[in-house]
């Protein structure tokens, strides 16, 4: 997408964690331009900082040194307060492990990142059709998390991080909890998402053929740091 | 978030782990029933030792002396000002001067006297004691066989029942009898010539020694009385009894009878006679709070007082001390304790859904807002709970003791009660020690690090 405008600017991004008297660079001073409506993968093997780096990028956690410039804001230098406000506005986020709230219907765990935004009552119960149909859903928002399947569950995951209409995607190995038809259908979402909204989606991934498939470009990381980077088609 | 956003999600939290929180809430409500039960037994115990000690007429009453009196003769003057004003006499005229003065109900003066007693044939020496008509409600003839006073000018007699025990073997058939008081009457004698003729006619031959025209008589009367009531108590015992009395009269007929008194011989020496003056006077006044300023008035028209008002200051800080260590005792301990762990645990328990709150945009001050809110309504719905459960231990204890008090034959007594302010206050309590107590749990819970929350399984 080289005349796309640019979103995210990663400038010598590193996180250390301390372990003791041991220093952990999980992300080791990585560089990453990404323009709006791109797909990126961010590929690499266990333990190589993807997760950590996309996690800085979704405002999760802040790097220990550098900048992530969103639309010309350094995340790093954001009080908690706006933080959590660009994770509300500006963000969506999927998850492995679909992280549905057990105890609420699809349908109210759809609605919390509305109610988080303070969104008026009478726009929500829209919104959050919107979003189940999109995903294919709106039968089941009266179910329960445990009363759906493993693909309904990311499906439903997927419906939340799109209700408030972010600007960016961020999705943390969504296929890894998922058989091959249920994780190939839900890329085919994503991909239809970006498509269809103009969305940037930015997902974790270790495997290369789903990457290849679906993604427009994979950054790949390799013990903390960009190993390759480069668009596919 | 919005606050009905956050009540709504607080309550469904509630809701759906309902064995956990119905068990802390059960907690919160054992700590303010405890709370409640044991300090509406405080309340009670206080009330009825209040109504008991109030009717007894011991904490509204200023006993009122002449500054002569009581003062042995080696004994120096009282070092303060009060020796240097004039020493009165406690007269008709002083007991008017009192009566007027702010808050006070009642002045009568103690009328008491030794006399010889004859019923049936038997003669017995004891004392006798004027009482007021206020006597009636000060619950000391409570149980009494037979009844009051029929008036205040009745010429009607109360028997303790130790004497009365000394005239038959069956007290309680001396009510409706008639018994003689054999008494010295005291009369004032003018400086006439006329006067010595009726000393003459008095005493019969000769003249008593020691009497002269100008001074007193003492007249050797009888007077015939109707017993009422036999009493087992003993209404003239302690603070002004001097002493108790055995037999009781209403104060008018013991005033109509003009017995002789001790500070008669003191009247007669200061030269005025004529004026009758008393040994104490008792001044009620309207509540307890009104009498040390009532206590100073006295003084400064020259008389000794004395009451018991720093009696109930003590019993009062008693009382207080006891209730402000059952509420520690009941409340913060068990409730809090309680409620934090449950949030402390609820935070383990939640540390995940805490991470996808916050990655889906809950400020530190949402998540801490939901615990708190939570916290607050585990200790309204406990609050509310504890006090209904308090109060019916209380009302079990007070069952229980009227069931045992009946069966020793003796009147029930409340001895829990629980006052409207004590429910509203342990309810506000109850949520205020569950906020105090989900402070740390819902800061902990707010500070949770998203990363981690998530990575929580």
């Amino acid at each position: 997408m080289p005349n796309a405008p640019m979103l995210i600017q990663a400038e010598s991004v590193s996180r250390e964690y301390r372990l003791g008297e041991t220093v952990i660079r999980a992300v080791d001073a990585v560089s990453l331009r990404i323009a709006q409506g791109e797909f990126l993968a961010l590929l690499g093997s266990s333990g190589s900082g993807k997760s950590t780096l996309l996690s800085m990028m979704a405002g999760l956690d802040r790097p220990t040194s550098g900048a992530i410039r969103v639309r010309e804001r350094n995340l790093a230098e954001l009080e908690a307060d706006e933080l959590a406000r660009y994770r509300r506005e500006t963000v969506g986020m999927v998850f492995q492990s679909f992280n549905l709230l057990p105890r609420m219907t699809l349908e109210e765990n759809v609605e919390l990142p509305l109610r988080l935004a303070e969104v008026d009552r009478s726009d929500r119960q829209s919104r959050v059709g919107e979003a189940l149909e999109r995903v294919g859903l709106a039968a089941r928002r009266q179910h329960r998390p445990s009363e759906l399947s493993g693909g309904e569950q990311q499906r439903g995951a997927l419906a939340r991080a799109l209700v408030n209409r972010p600007a960016i995607l961020f999705a943390d190995e969504p296929t890894g909890n998922l058989d091959s038809a249920n994780g190939e259908q839900i890329l085919l979402l994503l991909k239809e998402i970006q498509d269809s909204l103009g969305m940037t989606i930015i997902m974790v991934t270790h495997e290369r053929p789903l990457a290849e498939r679906f993604a427009n470009r994979i950054a790949q990381l390799s013990d903390g740091r960009l190993v390759s980077d480069g668009a596919q088609r | 978030m919005r606050t009905r956003d956050l009540s709504e999600l607080a309550v469904r939290n509630l809701r759906e782990a309902v064995l956990r929180n119905s068990l802390t809430t059960l907690g919160v409500a054992v700590g303010v029933a405890s709370l409640v039960a044991m300090l509406s037994l405080g309340v009670g115990l206080q009330t009825l030792a209040s109504q008991r000690l109030t009717r007894s007429g011991l904490f509204d009453a200023v006993f009122v002396t002449s500054q002569r009196n009581f003062r042995g003769p080696r004994q120096p003057p009282p070092p303060d000002s009060a020796a240097k004003r004039e020493s009165r006499a406690l007269d008709d005229d002083a007991r008017q001067q009192l009566s007027k003065l702010s808050n006070v109900t009642e002045v009568y003066p103690q009328i008491r006297f030794v006399t010889d007693v004859r019923y049936a044939g038997k003669s017995e020496s004891t004392s006798v004691l004027g009482l007021p008509d206020s006597s009636r409600s000060s619950g000391a003839f409570e149980g009494m066989t037979g009844k009051y006073f029929s008036s205040p000018t009745a010429e009607e007699a109360i028997l303790q029942i130790e004497f009365a025990k000394l005239l038959t073997d069956q007290p309680a058939s001396l009510v409706g009898k008639d018994l003689t008081l054999r008494y010295a009457e005291r009369a004032a004698l003018s400086k006439d010539a006329d006067d010595e003729a009726l000393l003459d006619a008095m005493m019969g031959s000769g003249k008593p020694g020691g009497i002269s025209p100008g001074g007193i008589s003492i007249v050797p009367r009888e007077k015939t009385l109707r017993i009422v009531g036999i009493t087992e108590s003993d209404p003239s015992a302690g603070i002004g009894g001097f002493g108790g009395a055995r037999i009781y009269l209403p104060l008018k007929t013991a005033e109509q009878l003009h017995v002789a008194q001790p500070d008669d011989l003191q009247a007669f020496l200061s030269g005025n006679p004529a004026k009758p003056s008393y040994m104490a006077m008792t001044v009620r006044v309207r509540s307890p709070k009104e009498v040390p300023q009532v206590e100073a008035a006295i003084k400064q028209l020259g008389f000794a007082t004395f009451s018991l008002l720093d009696a109930t200051k003590s019993l009062r800080l008693v009382f207080t001390v006891f209730d402000l260590f059952l509420g520690l005792f009941g409340s913060l301990t068990v409730a809090s304790l309680g409620i934090i762990n449950t949030l402390v645990m609820a935070i383990l328990e939640r540390r995940r859904e805490i991470g996808i709150l916050k990655a889906l945009g809950a400020t530190d001050r949402d998540v801490r807002s939901l615990f708190f809110a939570e916290a607050g309504a585990m200790g309204l719905f406990g609050g509310v709970f504890g006090v209904t459960l308090g109060w019916l231990i209380g009302s079990a204890l007070t069952w229980g003791t009227t069931i045992y008090l009946h069966r020793q034959n003796l009147p029930g007594v409340k001895i829990s009660y629980v006052p409207w302010w004590l429910a509203l206050s342990a309810i506000a309590f109850a949520i205020v020690v569950s906020l105090v107590a989900g402070l740390y749990p819902a800061s902990r819970a707010a500070r949770l690090n998203p990363v981690e929350a998530l990575r929580y399984e």
